[in-house]
Protein backbone atom coordinates (compact mmCIF):
# COMPACT_ATOMS: atom_id res chain seq x y z
CA UNK A 1 0.00 0.00 0.00
CA UNK A 2 1.63 3.65 -1.19
CA UNK A 3 2.27 5.65 1.91
CA UNK A 4 -0.17 8.31 0.63
CA UNK A 5 -3.27 5.82 1.17
CA UNK A 6 -1.89 4.94 4.90
CA UNK A 7 -1.82 8.53 5.69
CA UNK A 8 -5.15 9.15 4.35
CA UNK A 9 -6.55 6.04 6.02
CA UNK A 10 -5.06 7.71 9.67
CA UNK A 11 -6.28 11.07 8.93
CA UNK A 12 -9.77 9.55 8.01
CA UNK A 13 -9.80 6.80 11.31
CA UNK A 14 -8.76 10.09 13.29
CA UNK A 15 -12.00 12.16 11.89
CA UNK A 16 -14.30 9.30 12.38
CA UNK A 17 -13.44 8.52 15.59
CA UNK A 18 -13.00 12.03 17.21
CA UNK A 19 -16.27 12.37 15.96
CA UNK A 20 -17.75 9.40 17.32
CA UNK A 21 -16.08 10.07 20.71
CA UNK A 22 -17.86 13.99 20.57
CA UNK A 23 -21.11 12.16 20.61
CA UNK A 24 -20.54 9.16 23.28
CA UNK A 25 -18.98 11.51 25.58
CA UNK A 26 -20.76 13.11 28.30
CA UNK A 27 -17.65 15.55 29.56
CA UNK A 28 -18.52 18.95 27.15
CA UNK A 29 -14.86 19.86 27.39
CA UNK A 30 -13.41 16.46 26.50
CA UNK A 31 -16.20 17.08 23.49
CA UNK A 32 -14.99 20.40 22.28
CA UNK A 33 -11.09 19.25 22.21
CA UNK A 34 -12.13 16.03 20.59
CA UNK A 35 -14.23 18.55 17.75
CA UNK A 36 -10.56 20.07 17.23
CA UNK A 37 -9.18 16.51 16.27
CA UNK A 38 -11.72 16.36 14.17
CA UNK A 39 -11.32 19.81 12.24
CA UNK A 40 -7.20 18.74 12.55
CA UNK A 41 -8.00 15.16 10.52
CA UNK A 42 -10.40 16.88 8.06
CA UNK A 43 -7.62 19.38 7.12
CA UNK A 44 -5.33 16.36 6.53
CA UNK A 45 -7.77 14.84 4.16
CA UNK A 46 -7.96 18.53 2.51
CA UNK A 47 -4.38 18.19 1.94
CA UNK A 48 -4.39 14.69 0.30
CA UNK A 49 -6.77 16.18 -1.90
CA UNK A 50 -4.93 18.97 -3.23
CA UNK A 51 -6.41 21.73 -0.92
CA UNK A 52 -3.64 22.54 0.37
CA UNK A 53 -4.97 26.64 0.93
CA UNK A 54 -8.53 25.20 2.10
CA UNK A 55 -6.65 22.62 4.87
CA UNK A 56 -4.74 25.89 5.85
CA UNK A 57 -7.87 27.95 6.87
CA UNK A 58 -9.64 25.30 8.58
CA UNK A 59 -7.01 24.98 10.74
CA UNK A 60 -6.71 28.88 11.19
CA UNK A 61 -10.02 29.51 11.40
CA UNK A 62 -11.84 26.95 13.14
CA UNK A 63 -8.90 25.45 15.59
CA UNK A 64 -6.81 28.43 15.97
CA UNK A 65 -10.20 30.91 16.10
CA UNK A 66 -13.60 29.13 17.00
CA UNK A 67 -12.77 26.13 18.67
CA UNK A 68 -10.32 28.08 21.38
CA UNK A 69 -13.01 30.95 22.03
CA UNK A 70 -15.63 27.59 22.88
CA UNK A 71 -13.00 25.92 25.05
CA UNK A 72 -12.52 29.35 26.65
CA UNK A 73 -16.14 29.81 27.01
CA UNK A 74 -16.43 25.93 27.95
CA UNK A 75 -13.67 26.31 31.22
CA UNK A 76 -14.83 30.23 32.65
CA UNK A 77 -18.63 28.87 33.01
CA UNK A 78 -17.76 25.59 34.52
CA UNK A 79 -14.87 26.98 36.78
CA UNK A 80 -17.75 30.00 38.01
CA UNK A 81 -20.60 27.86 38.23
CA UNK A 82 -18.63 25.24 40.14
CA UNK A 83 -20.94 22.51 38.51
CA UNK A 84 -19.88 19.96 36.16
CA UNK A 85 -20.91 20.60 32.46
CA UNK A 86 -22.26 17.57 31.31
CA UNK A 87 -24.60 16.68 28.55
CA UNK A 88 -26.84 13.92 28.79
CA UNK A 89 -29.07 11.73 26.43
CA UNK A 90 -32.63 13.06 25.37
CA UNK A 91 -35.18 11.77 22.49
CA UNK A 92 -33.24 8.58 21.78
CA UNK A 93 -36.09 7.05 19.22
CA UNK A 94 -36.40 10.67 17.21
CA UNK A 95 -33.13 10.91 17.10
CA UNK A 96 -31.88 7.73 15.78
CA UNK A 97 -34.84 8.11 13.58
CA UNK A 98 -34.05 11.31 11.87
CA UNK A 99 -30.04 11.09 12.07
CA UNK A 100 -30.24 7.17 10.10
CA UNK A 101 -33.03 9.16 8.10
CA UNK A 102 -30.95 11.71 6.61
CA UNK A 103 -27.72 9.47 6.45
CA UNK A 104 -29.96 7.55 3.98
CA UNK A 105 -30.72 10.02 2.10
CA UNK A 106 -27.40 12.47 1.25
CA UNK A 107 -26.10 8.18 0.60
CA UNK A 108 -28.25 7.57 -2.29
CA UNK A 109 -27.99 11.20 -3.51
CA UNK A 110 -24.40 11.13 -3.30
CA UNK A 111 -24.82 7.84 -5.16
CA UNK A 112 -26.80 8.82 -7.51
CA UNK A 113 -25.14 12.16 -8.34
CA UNK A 114 -22.41 10.02 -9.87
CA UNK A 115 -19.48 13.77 -9.49
CA UNK A 116 -17.09 12.44 -11.70
CA UNK A 117 -19.16 12.14 -14.86
CA UNK A 118 -20.47 16.14 -14.03
CA UNK A 119 -19.84 18.43 -16.77
CA UNK A 120 -17.48 20.71 -14.78
CA UNK A 121 -15.92 18.03 -13.01
CA UNK A 122 -14.66 17.26 -16.16
CA UNK A 123 -13.80 20.62 -17.68
CA UNK A 124 -11.38 21.62 -14.68
CA UNK A 125 -7.92 21.04 -15.32
CA UNK A 126 -6.25 19.21 -12.85
CA UNK A 127 -3.17 21.11 -12.60
CA UNK A 128 -2.65 21.31 -8.44
CA UNK A 129 -4.09 24.50 -6.89
CA UNK A 130 -2.46 27.78 -6.82
CA UNK A 131 -2.90 30.47 -4.38
CA UNK A 132 -2.13 33.62 -6.63
CA UNK A 133 -4.99 32.00 -9.14
CA UNK A 134 -7.21 31.90 -6.44
CA UNK A 135 -6.19 35.64 -5.26
CA UNK A 136 -7.07 36.52 -8.31
CA UNK A 137 -10.48 35.09 -8.40
CA UNK A 138 -10.95 36.48 -5.38
CA UNK A 139 -10.56 40.13 -6.53
CA UNK A 140 -11.74 39.78 -10.17
CA UNK A 141 -14.61 37.06 -10.43
CA UNK A 142 -16.25 36.84 -6.82
CA UNK A 143 -15.20 40.45 -5.50
CA UNK A 144 -18.88 41.14 -4.44
CA UNK A 145 -18.99 38.07 -2.14
CA UNK A 146 -15.45 38.47 -0.71
CA UNK A 147 -16.93 42.40 -0.23
CA UNK A 148 -20.27 41.16 1.71
CA UNK A 149 -18.21 38.98 3.80
CA UNK A 150 -16.11 41.80 4.69
CA UNK A 151 -18.91 43.83 5.59
CA UNK A 152 -21.16 40.65 7.13
CA UNK A 153 -17.49 40.16 9.77
CA UNK A 154 -17.45 43.81 10.33
CA UNK A 155 -20.92 43.66 11.42
CA UNK A 156 -19.82 40.75 13.50
CA UNK A 157 -17.33 42.54 14.81
CA UNK A 158 -19.11 46.09 15.80
CA UNK A 159 -21.57 43.77 17.45
CA UNK A 160 -19.47 42.11 19.71
CA UNK A 161 -17.93 45.24 20.72
CA UNK A 162 -21.12 46.89 21.76
CA UNK A 163 -22.83 43.64 23.45
CA UNK A 164 -19.26 43.08 25.43
CA UNK A 165 -18.72 46.91 26.30
CA UNK A 166 -21.72 48.06 27.11
CA UNK A 167 -21.58 46.21 30.40
CA UNK A 168 -18.84 48.15 32.42
CA UNK A 169 -19.45 51.96 33.41
CA UNK A 170 -16.26 53.58 33.11
CA UNK A 171 -14.94 55.45 36.32
CA UNK A 172 -16.97 53.51 38.84
CA UNK A 173 -15.15 50.00 38.13
CA UNK A 174 -11.12 50.03 38.56
CA UNK A 175 -9.79 50.87 35.36
CA UNK B 1 12.93 13.20 6.00
CA UNK B 2 16.35 14.76 6.30
CA UNK B 3 15.25 18.37 7.51
CA UNK B 4 13.12 16.90 10.10
CA UNK B 5 15.54 15.16 11.40
CA UNK B 6 18.28 17.96 11.50
CA UNK B 7 15.30 20.29 13.21
CA UNK B 8 14.99 17.83 15.92
CA UNK B 9 18.38 17.36 17.16
CA UNK B 10 18.87 20.99 16.49
CA UNK B 11 16.21 22.35 18.46
CA UNK B 12 17.62 19.91 21.50
CA UNK B 13 20.83 20.32 21.31
CA UNK B 14 20.31 24.51 20.75
CA UNK B 15 18.21 23.88 23.64
CA UNK B 16 20.68 22.99 25.69
CA UNK B 17 22.95 25.85 25.35
CA UNK B 18 20.37 28.47 25.39
CA UNK B 19 19.38 27.72 28.98
CA UNK B 20 22.99 27.70 29.37
CA UNK B 21 23.27 31.39 28.16
CA UNK B 22 20.45 32.30 29.32
CA UNK B 23 22.07 31.96 32.60
CA UNK B 24 25.51 33.12 32.00
CA UNK B 25 24.14 36.21 30.24
CA UNK B 26 21.44 36.86 33.05
CA UNK B 27 24.79 36.51 35.72
CA UNK B 28 27.02 39.25 33.50
CA UNK B 29 24.00 41.75 33.54
CA UNK B 30 23.23 41.28 37.35
CA UNK B 31 27.51 41.44 37.84
CA UNK B 32 27.26 37.74 38.99
CA UNK B 33 29.19 34.44 37.45
CA UNK B 34 26.28 32.09 37.01
CA UNK B 35 27.42 28.43 36.78
CA UNK B 36 30.94 27.73 37.23
CA UNK B 37 31.20 24.12 38.96
CA UNK B 38 29.99 21.73 36.34
CA UNK B 39 32.48 21.50 33.41
CA UNK B 40 34.96 24.45 32.28
CA UNK B 41 32.96 27.49 32.77
CA UNK B 42 30.00 25.52 33.84
CA UNK B 43 29.33 24.29 30.24
CA UNK B 44 27.67 21.08 31.45
CA UNK B 45 25.36 22.73 33.98
CA UNK B 46 22.16 22.20 31.46
CA UNK B 47 22.88 19.12 30.43
CA UNK B 48 23.36 17.60 33.80
CA UNK B 49 20.14 19.11 34.67
CA UNK B 50 18.67 17.60 32.32
CA UNK B 51 19.56 14.43 33.27
CA UNK B 52 18.41 15.19 36.45
CA UNK B 53 15.10 16.13 35.00
CA UNK B 54 14.70 12.74 32.50
CA UNK B 55 15.12 11.10 35.93
CA UNK B 56 12.91 13.03 38.30
CA UNK B 57 9.27 11.61 39.22
CA UNK B 58 6.55 12.56 37.17
CA UNK B 59 4.20 13.90 39.86
CA UNK B 60 0.19 14.23 38.70
CA UNK B 61 -1.90 15.98 40.96
CA UNK B 62 -4.60 14.10 42.97
CA UNK B 63 -7.44 16.74 41.78
CA UNK B 64 -6.15 16.98 38.31
CA UNK B 65 -7.70 15.92 35.18
CA UNK B 66 -5.06 13.31 34.41
CA UNK B 67 -5.56 12.63 30.99
CA UNK B 68 -5.63 16.09 30.04
CA UNK B 69 -3.01 17.18 32.17
CA UNK B 70 -1.02 14.75 30.41
CA UNK B 71 -1.26 15.18 27.02
CA UNK B 72 -0.75 18.77 27.21
CA UNK B 73 2.68 19.58 27.18
CA UNK B 74 3.32 16.57 24.01
CA UNK B 75 0.40 19.09 22.11
CA UNK B 76 2.88 22.37 23.24
CA UNK B 77 5.82 20.72 21.44
CA UNK B 78 4.00 19.09 18.52
CA UNK B 79 2.47 22.23 17.40
CA UNK B 80 5.86 24.61 18.30
CA UNK B 81 7.80 21.46 16.03
CA UNK B 82 5.51 21.26 13.30
CA UNK B 83 6.55 25.00 12.76
CA UNK B 84 9.86 23.78 11.62
CA UNK B 85 8.09 21.58 8.87
CA UNK B 86 8.29 24.98 5.83
CA UNK B 87 11.68 26.08 6.93
CA UNK B 88 14.21 27.07 4.37
CA UNK B 89 17.83 26.26 5.49
CA UNK B 90 19.85 26.58 2.68
CA UNK B 91 19.68 27.41 -1.05
CA UNK B 92 18.51 23.72 -1.78
CA UNK B 93 18.05 21.84 1.40
CA UNK B 94 14.75 22.56 4.47
CA UNK B 95 11.15 21.66 5.40
CA UNK B 96 8.56 21.21 2.74
CA UNK B 97 8.53 24.12 -0.01
CA UNK B 98 4.87 24.17 -0.03
CA UNK B 99 3.22 27.00 -1.82
CA UNK B 100 1.60 28.22 1.34
CA UNK B 101 4.88 28.09 3.52
CA UNK B 102 4.27 31.17 5.80
CA UNK B 103 0.19 30.94 6.15
CA UNK B 104 0.75 27.25 7.37
CA UNK B 105 3.08 28.57 9.62
CA UNK B 106 1.41 30.71 11.54
CA UNK B 107 -1.27 28.39 11.48
CA UNK B 108 -0.26 25.65 12.81
CA UNK B 109 1.93 27.60 15.39
CA UNK B 110 -1.62 28.84 16.84
CA UNK B 111 -2.10 25.40 17.73
CA UNK B 112 -0.16 26.13 21.06
CA UNK B 113 -2.91 28.03 22.33
CA UNK B 114 -4.95 24.66 22.74
CA UNK B 115 -1.81 23.23 24.78
CA UNK B 116 -1.77 25.76 26.86
CA UNK B 117 -5.25 25.71 27.98
CA UNK B 118 -4.99 22.20 28.72
CA UNK B 119 -2.20 22.24 30.85
CA UNK B 120 -3.90 25.16 32.76
CA UNK B 121 -6.99 23.26 32.76
CA UNK B 122 -6.09 20.33 33.16
CA UNK B 123 -3.97 20.94 36.64
CA UNK B 124 -6.70 22.18 38.75
CA UNK B 125 -5.06 24.75 39.96
CA UNK B 126 -5.94 28.60 40.74
CA UNK B 127 -2.59 29.80 39.45
CA UNK B 128 -2.14 27.10 36.32
CA UNK B 129 -5.51 28.32 35.33
CA UNK B 130 -4.53 32.00 35.27
CA UNK B 131 -1.66 31.96 33.90
CA UNK B 132 -3.19 29.63 30.95
CA UNK B 133 -5.86 32.51 30.51
CA UNK B 134 -3.21 35.37 30.91
CA UNK B 135 -1.14 33.69 27.99
CA UNK B 136 -4.19 32.58 25.59
CA UNK B 137 -5.48 36.48 25.59
CA UNK B 138 -2.02 37.92 25.10
CA UNK B 139 -0.84 34.90 21.84
CA UNK B 140 -4.33 35.79 20.47
CA UNK B 141 -3.69 39.09 20.60
CA UNK B 142 -0.40 39.40 19.64
CA UNK B 143 -1.42 37.19 16.83
CA UNK B 144 -2.54 40.08 14.86
CA UNK B 145 0.14 42.00 14.67
CA UNK B 146 2.34 39.59 13.82
CA UNK B 147 0.03 38.58 11.21
CA UNK B 148 0.10 41.70 9.80
CA UNK B 149 3.54 42.54 10.02
CA UNK B 150 4.13 39.42 8.07
CA UNK B 151 1.33 40.71 5.14
CA UNK B 152 3.62 43.39 4.62
CA UNK B 153 6.54 40.88 3.54
CA UNK B 154 3.78 38.87 1.92
CA UNK B 155 2.39 42.54 -0.04
CA UNK B 156 6.27 42.72 -1.10
CA UNK B 157 7.42 39.66 -1.90
CA UNK B 158 4.01 38.56 -4.35
CA UNK B 159 4.76 34.23 -2.43
CA UNK B 160 3.87 32.87 0.38
CA UNK B 161 6.53 30.20 -0.52
CA UNK B 162 9.16 30.57 2.46
CA UNK B 163 12.33 29.52 -0.16
CA UNK B 164 10.67 32.06 -2.82
CA UNK B 165 11.26 34.78 -0.49
CA UNK B 166 14.38 34.03 0.16
CA UNK B 167 15.54 33.49 -3.01
CA UNK B 168 14.08 37.21 -3.87
CA UNK B 169 16.78 38.59 -1.55
CA UNK B 170 19.81 37.83 -2.55
CA UNK B 171 21.96 37.35 -5.64
CA UNK B 172 20.29 33.96 -6.64
CA UNK B 173 17.29 35.84 -7.45
CA UNK B 174 17.28 34.57 -11.62
CA UNK B 175 17.43 31.17 -10.52
CA UNK B 176 13.59 31.54 -9.76
CA UNK B 177 12.88 34.31 -11.88
CA UNK B 178 15.07 35.11 -15.15
CA UNK B 179 13.77 37.84 -15.63
CA UNK B 180 13.57 39.86 -11.81
CA UNK B 181 15.31 42.55 -10.81
CA UNK B 182 16.56 44.37 -7.66
CA UNK B 183 16.91 48.20 -7.24
CA UNK B 184 18.03 50.35 -4.66
CA UNK B 185 15.59 50.70 -1.67
CA UNK B 186 13.58 48.87 -4.21
CA UNK B 187 12.92 52.16 -6.26
CA UNK B 188 13.27 51.40 -10.07
CA UNK B 189 13.31 55.28 -10.97
CA UNK B 190 16.11 55.52 -8.69
CA UNK B 191 18.28 53.16 -11.44
CA UNK B 192 20.62 51.43 -9.53
CA UNK B 193 20.50 48.17 -9.74
CA UNK B 194 21.20 45.53 -7.10
CA UNK B 195 20.56 42.45 -8.66
CA UNK B 196 24.08 41.35 -9.30
CA UNK B 197 25.92 43.27 -6.28
CA UNK B 198 23.21 41.34 -3.46
CA UNK B 199 24.55 41.53 0.33
CA UNK B 200 22.82 43.45 2.58
CA UNK B 201 21.45 45.90 -0.30
CA UNK B 202 19.02 43.14 -1.25
CA UNK B 203 17.72 41.90 1.93
CA UNK B 204 14.26 42.87 2.76
CA UNK B 205 15.36 45.54 6.19
CA UNK B 206 17.64 47.50 3.50
CA UNK B 207 15.52 47.03 0.00
CA UNK B 208 12.15 48.41 1.61
CA UNK B 209 13.42 50.74 4.25
CA UNK B 210 10.31 51.23 6.16
CA UNK B 211 10.42 47.37 7.11
CA UNK B 212 12.77 48.49 9.87
CA UNK B 213 9.69 49.67 11.36
CA UNK B 214 7.64 46.21 10.70
CA UNK B 215 10.38 43.95 11.59
CA UNK B 216 10.38 46.11 15.28
CA UNK B 217 6.51 45.32 15.50
CA UNK B 218 7.39 41.26 14.82
CA UNK B 219 9.89 41.06 17.00
CA UNK B 220 7.74 42.90 19.52
CA UNK B 221 4.90 40.63 19.10
CA UNK B 222 6.77 37.39 18.63
CA UNK B 223 8.21 38.22 22.41
CA UNK B 224 4.97 38.03 23.52
CA UNK B 225 4.07 34.81 21.33
CA UNK B 226 6.89 33.46 23.53
CA UNK B 227 5.74 34.17 26.61
CA UNK B 228 9.40 36.14 27.13
CA UNK B 229 9.87 39.45 28.89
CA UNK B 230 8.74 41.89 29.17
CA UNK B 231 5.04 39.83 28.20
CA UNK B 232 6.30 37.32 30.52
CA UNK B 233 2.91 37.89 32.92
CA UNK B 234 1.38 34.49 31.97
CA UNK B 235 4.12 33.15 34.01
CA UNK B 236 4.94 35.74 36.65
CA UNK B 237 7.03 34.51 39.38
CA UNK B 238 5.83 36.55 41.96
CA UNK B 239 2.12 36.36 41.05
CA UNK B 240 1.46 33.14 39.93
CA UNK B 241 4.49 31.37 40.87
CA UNK B 242 5.14 29.92 37.38
CA UNK B 243 1.75 29.95 35.82
CA UNK B 244 0.54 27.50 33.36
CA UNK B 245 3.02 24.65 34.06
CA UNK B 246 3.49 25.25 37.33
CA UNK B 247 2.11 22.21 38.89
CA UNK B 248 4.42 20.50 36.08
CA UNK B 249 7.75 18.46 37.31
CA UNK B 250 10.42 16.50 35.59
CA UNK B 251 10.12 15.23 31.75
CA UNK B 252 6.67 16.72 31.27
CA UNK B 253 7.94 20.60 32.76
CA UNK B 254 11.28 19.88 30.81
CA UNK B 255 9.51 19.62 27.47
CA UNK B 256 7.25 22.74 28.53
CA UNK B 257 10.86 24.55 28.44
CA UNK B 258 12.08 22.91 25.31
CA UNK B 259 8.57 24.23 23.25
CA UNK B 260 9.42 27.63 24.95
CA UNK B 261 13.12 27.85 24.10
CA UNK B 262 12.24 25.94 20.55
CA UNK B 263 9.26 28.84 20.20
CA UNK B 264 11.93 31.36 20.64
CA UNK B 265 14.71 29.44 17.62
CA UNK B 266 11.35 28.75 15.32
CA UNK B 267 10.30 32.63 15.64
CA UNK B 268 14.09 34.17 15.24
CA UNK B 269 14.38 32.15 11.91
CA UNK B 270 11.22 33.41 10.72
CA UNK B 271 12.22 36.76 11.50
CA UNK B 272 15.57 36.09 9.99
CA UNK B 273 14.15 34.98 6.59
CA UNK B 274 11.39 37.48 6.26
CA UNK B 275 13.84 40.45 6.88
CA UNK B 276 17.06 39.79 7.30
CA UNK B 277 17.67 37.43 3.94
CA UNK B 278 17.46 34.18 5.34
CA UNK B 279 20.58 32.25 4.18
CA UNK B 280 21.73 35.21 1.94
CA UNK B 281 25.02 36.71 2.85
CA UNK B 282 25.20 40.28 4.24
CA UNK B 283 28.73 41.19 2.18
CA UNK B 284 27.95 42.65 -1.52
CA UNK B 285 29.79 42.05 -4.51
CA UNK B 286 31.81 45.56 -4.86
CA UNK B 287 33.36 46.08 -8.47
CA UNK B 288 36.06 43.14 -9.13
CA UNK B 289 36.03 42.42 -5.00
CA UNK B 290 33.00 40.15 -5.32
CA UNK B 291 32.63 39.10 -1.58
CA UNK B 292 28.93 37.98 -2.27
CA UNK B 293 29.93 35.14 -4.24
CA UNK B 294 32.97 34.33 -2.70
CA UNK B 295 30.72 33.95 0.49
CA UNK B 296 27.71 32.10 -0.66
CA UNK B 297 28.17 28.81 -3.07
CA UNK B 298 25.51 27.90 -6.41
CA UNK B 299 22.69 26.73 -5.26
CA UNK B 300 22.61 22.58 -4.80
CA UNK B 301 26.23 22.55 -4.06
CA UNK B 302 28.43 21.46 -1.05
CA UNK B 303 29.73 25.31 -0.45
CA UNK B 304 26.26 26.38 -1.00
CA UNK B 305 24.96 24.31 1.42
CA UNK B 306 27.36 24.87 4.23
CA UNK B 307 27.39 28.93 3.36
CA UNK B 308 23.69 29.07 3.37
CA UNK B 309 23.28 27.34 6.46
CA UNK B 310 26.23 29.35 8.56
CA UNK B 311 24.54 32.57 7.45
CA UNK B 312 21.03 31.52 8.62
CA UNK B 313 21.80 29.86 11.63
CA UNK B 314 24.04 32.59 12.94
CA UNK B 315 20.92 35.28 12.18
CA UNK B 316 18.79 33.01 13.98
CA UNK B 317 21.01 32.63 16.64
CA UNK B 318 21.87 36.36 17.03
CA UNK B 319 18.31 37.35 17.42
CA UNK B 320 17.79 34.50 20.14
CA UNK B 321 21.02 36.45 21.92
CA UNK B 322 18.76 39.69 21.37
CA UNK B 323 15.64 38.08 22.58
CA UNK B 324 17.67 37.12 25.78
CA UNK B 325 19.23 40.05 26.40
CA UNK B 326 15.94 41.95 26.49
CA UNK B 327 14.71 39.38 28.89
CA UNK B 328 17.00 40.41 31.54
CA UNK B 329 16.82 44.57 30.87
CA UNK B 330 13.18 45.27 30.51
CA UNK B 331 10.61 44.83 33.43
CA UNK B 332 7.41 43.04 33.11
CA UNK B 333 4.52 44.92 31.58
CA UNK B 334 0.76 45.51 33.55
CA UNK B 335 -1.99 42.98 31.98
CA UNK B 336 -3.74 46.75 30.94
CA UNK B 337 -0.25 47.92 29.88
CA UNK B 338 -0.16 44.87 27.84
CA UNK B 339 -3.13 44.80 26.31
CA UNK B 340 -2.74 48.83 25.14
CA UNK B 341 0.53 48.33 23.36
CA UNK B 342 -0.97 45.39 21.31
CA UNK B 343 -4.15 46.69 20.34
CA UNK B 344 -3.73 50.92 20.57
CA UNK B 345 -0.27 50.69 19.29
CA UNK B 346 0.98 47.94 16.88
CA UNK B 347 -2.25 46.97 15.77
CA UNK B 348 -3.14 50.39 13.95
CA UNK B 349 0.89 50.58 13.19
CA UNK B 350 0.80 46.82 11.47
CA UNK B 351 -2.01 48.57 9.43
CA UNK B 352 -0.65 51.46 8.41
CA UNK B 353 2.52 49.32 7.16
CA UNK B 354 0.80 47.35 5.55
CA UNK B 355 -0.94 49.99 3.21
CA UNK B 356 2.35 52.01 2.69
CA UNK B 357 3.85 48.23 1.68
CA UNK B 358 1.26 48.12 -1.08
CA UNK B 359 2.28 51.11 -2.54
CA UNK B 360 6.16 50.59 -2.14
CA UNK B 361 5.59 47.57 -4.10
CA UNK B 362 4.11 50.29 -6.80
CA UNK B 363 7.41 51.78 -7.28
CA UNK B 364 9.33 48.55 -7.24
CA UNK B 365 7.78 47.35 -10.32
Amino acid sequence: MPIENIIFYAFLGLTGLSALFILLSKNILYSAFALIATFIGMAGIFVLLGAEFVAITQILVYVGGVLILMVFGIMLTNRLSQAKVETEVYNKFFGILISAGLFYILAKAIEMADFANMGWMKNTPSAPSSVSDLGMKIMTDYVLVFEVIGILLLLALIGAVRIAGNTREEGTDAA
Amino acid sequence: MYAFLFFLNFVLIYTIFAVYAERKISAFIQDRYGPMETGPYGLLQTVADLLKLLQKEDIVPLAADKRIFKVAPLIIFTSVFAGFAVLPLTSDFGGSQIETGIFYLLAIVSLDVIGILMAGWGSNSKYALLGAMRSVAQIISYEIPLGLSVVCVIMVSQSLNLQEIVYQQGIFINAIDPNAQNFLFGIKALGIETTHIGGFLTWNIFRIPFFFLAYLIFFIASLAEANRAPFDIPIAESELVAGFHVEYSGFRWAMIMLSEYGMMLLISFLGAILFWGGWNTPLPNIGSVALADWTSGEPGTVAGHLWGAFWLVSKALLTVGLQIWIRWTYPRLRLDQLMNLSWKYLTPGAIILVLVSALWRLLMI
